[in-house]
């Protein structure tokens, strides 16, 4: 059934898409740097694909620079027909944002060493292919903060989507923060299986709700865990942006992510030819990760202990995942004047202390 | 598992259940007038679609139920036109309407994603949301919930009671016999496949005015291919897929809630639980010999000029 709903879905996406980019193929040459993106997600969903978009339209507004874009594009075969048909139409620049591009993107930088490609959230480069990700448990270390303070239970619940090591690496974050300024604190964590499905979403809210937790975090892109703590009373932080306009009452903070910063430092360094290709992960001190604005119910000495962190944080002064930092059985994993190793935190399949739930 | 958390499961587990419980007796009435619809999930998606479109456009909840089945009916009607006009094979024909609207759904769709709607709001019914356990369970929630409860024993009813009910359950199992006794089969199965879709729709305008206040693509996720599993396991009758809805959503709510508590049972197992407690209840059907109370005419069309 599910690939039913992907057919008839390429089906519809591949008719819309192809129209732009068919016109565009009679258009003038012009001198102009051609970037083309292709998301996995709609671009009106103010998640994942959005935060990307905003860096697209930046990009066109520059008089030099002239961008494509399409959106739900299955990872797999359609990728790949997606990036080839980016290539043959001229393209300078093609940049994917879904893990599950990654492999058509490799072939594809193979055979157009003149085009560089961009590649997000995965982990192959090569001389014309870069690619680049965010330290998002920064933030989420200072949004566990926040949720640590204000929880009234000591029960938090946190809607997760697939169990592979971002998200556990977040989740770890998070409770590390939540402990810190709150050690007696558990974070509660379901799996939905879904990076965007709002009743699927709703629905594991309500059943952490239910269990008795007063604070609701989440990884997914729709809002609906936000509308969910809401409707009960609790509060809620929030993932990819500000999500406030969904639960005002609700929203203490989120961890959003800035990508225009990063477009905007790929097409100056592109543009004047020093742009490197590799393997960025960029941090909060970067500004690509960060977190919003804090909800009004937010006190002030909590700000005040969240903003000194985001600092130490920046400055190098501090690091996530400093040990000691012990595993769900309390066995240390990272042991005490040591930071976890960037290979440890890409490979994380284990839950901290304090986590109730299963990495399976 | 305390006593609060599982009160508060069975409401969820009448939540989740409602959108399956229209779904699975739409299906239900269109097979007993013996055609097979496959296309339950895509007048499904188009339901929650026009019930979410009339709802924003404007404003009101019941209009918007009514757009969403009658849209999904108008729908259904294409699956009439091909196979009781054209003879064509229903399960081509209803693969196909699947196919035709979840892909519609999301090209209209397309401009409002993320687009919240104010749709149907929870009321308690005064006294009976008061009764402990029963109250919350069942008498707390949006009124198309509340409308649910009824239609089982009114589809029952319409089936047993009715004549038009009767000479529709008939051309399922004996068309000849309706034409025999001078009432025109095709005719009763344009009703079976527009009343169907009808409600179809509705549990589609549940998942967009109730469920999550909201469009979005892909809303039913696959709940229409479950209500087709649940006709079966209903073996066709009416209050079965009652049962059989609730069941199915009170696993869903069961597994969410037990991976709240803590447990080190794989998130992958629990999500298949559901699917594997439907082939388990349809082996155990089969089993005991019931399973073959499908309508006899199923899924033939009738020849023109029989």
């Amino acid at each position: 059934m599910r690939f039913l709903n992907y057919a008839a879905a390429c089906a519809a996406v591949i008719g819309m898409a192809i129209s732009p980019l068919v016109s565009s193929a009679y258009a003038e040459e012009s001198a102009k740097i051609k970037v083309g993106f292709i998301y996995v997600s709609p671009v009106g969903d103010e998640g994942w694909s959005w935060t990307h978009e905003q860096g697209r339209q930046m990009m066109e507004a520059m008089p030099d620079v002239e961008t494509t874009m399409m959106e739900s594009v299955p990872e797999g075969p359609d990728a790949e027909r997606a990036i080839k048909n980016m290539c043959a139409k001229g393209y300078n620049v093609i940049v994917a944002t879904s893990f599950g591009y990654m492999d058509a993107m490799v072939k594809m930088a193979k055979r157009n060493p003149d085009i560089t490609f961009l590649h997000c959230s995965g982990y192959k480069h090569s001389k014309n292919m870069t690619c680049y990700f965010g330290r998002m448990y920064q933030a989420r270390y200072l949004t566990g903060m926040v949720a640590g303070s204000m929880t009234k239970k000591n029960e938090i619940g946190y809607v997760a989507p697939f169990p592979i090591p971002e998200v556990v690496r977040g989740i770890n974050a998070f409770t590390l923060g939540v402990r810190a300024v709150n050690p007696e604190a558990k974070v509660r964590v379901v799996w939905t299986r879904t990076w965007y499905s709002p009743d699927d979403e709703k629905k594991a809210a309500e059943g952490l709700l239910d269990v008795g937790v007063d604070v609701i975090a989440q990884h997914q892109d729709s809002a609906s865990p936000q509308t969910a703590a809401e409707a009960r009373g609790a509060y809620s932080v929030g993932y990819n942006t500000d999500m406030s306009s969904a639960a005002p009452k609700a929203h203490l903070v989120a961890a959003v992510w800035d990508w225009t910063k990063f477009y905007k430092k790929f097409i100056d360094e592109y543009r004047a030819g020093t742009w490197k290709n590799g393997n960025y992960w960029y941090g909060i001190g970067d500004g690509i990760v960060d977190i919003s604005r804090y909800g009004d119910m937010v006190p002030a000495d909590v700000r005040a202990k969240v903003d000194a962190v985001k600092a130490d944080i920046v400055s190098g002064k501090y690091q996530v995942f400093t040990g000691p930092v012990r595993d769900q059985e309390g066995k240390v994993r990272v042991p005490e004047g040591q930071v976890a190793s960037d290979d440890a935190l890409l490979s994380m399949d284990w839950f901290v202390e304090g986590v109730i739930g299963t990495t399976k | 598992m305390t006593w609060d958390i599982f009160v508060a499961l069975l409401a969820a587990t009448v939540l989740a259940g409602t959108p399956l419980l229209y779904a699975t007796m739409g299906e239900l009435i269109t097979e007993r007038s013996g055609v097979l619809n496959l296309g339950v999930e895509g007048m499904m998606i188009m339901g929650a679609f026009f019930a979410f479109f009339v709802q924003f456009k404007t404003g009101n909840p019941w209009l918007a139920t009514l757009a969403a089945g009658v849209g999904a009916a108008c729908l259904g009607l294409l699956h009439g036109v091909v196979c009781l006009i054209f003879q064509g094979n229903q399960t081509v024909s209803g693969l196909a309407l699947t196919i035709f609207g979840v892909g519609l759904s999301d090209y209209l769709g397309a401009p409002f994603i993320g687009e919240k709607t104010v749709g149907f709001q929870p009321f308690d019914v005064p006294l009976l949301s008061d009764i402990p356990v029963l109250g919350p369970v069942f008498f707390q929630h949006d009124p198309l919930v509340y409308l649910s409860y009824v239609l089982p024993w009114a589809v029952m009813w319409f089936f047993r009671r009715t004549s038009l009910g009767l000479a529709l359950c008939a051309s399922g199992e004996s068309p000849d016999a309706v034409q025999a006794a001078g009432l025109d089969p095709v005719r009763m199965r344009w009703l079976g496949i527009a009343a169907g879709a009808f409600f179809v729709g509705v549990g589609g305008a549940y998942l967009s005015l109730c469920a999550t206040h909201m469009w979005t693509h892909n809303l039913t996720a696959g709940k229409g291919w479950i209500a087709v599993a649940l006709v079966i396991f209903a073996f066709w009758r009416p209050r079965r897929a009652m049962l059989g809805a609730y069941l199915f959503g009170g696993i869903m709510a069961f597994q969410l809630r037990l991976q709240a508590l803590g447990t080190s049972i794989p998130s992958s197992l629990m999500m298949m639980l559901p699917y594997a407690l439907t082939i388990l209840a349809l082996l155990f059907s089969s089993a005991r010999g019931k399973g073959r109370n499908a309508p006899a005419a199923l899924g033939e069309n009738i020849s023109p000029g029989a």
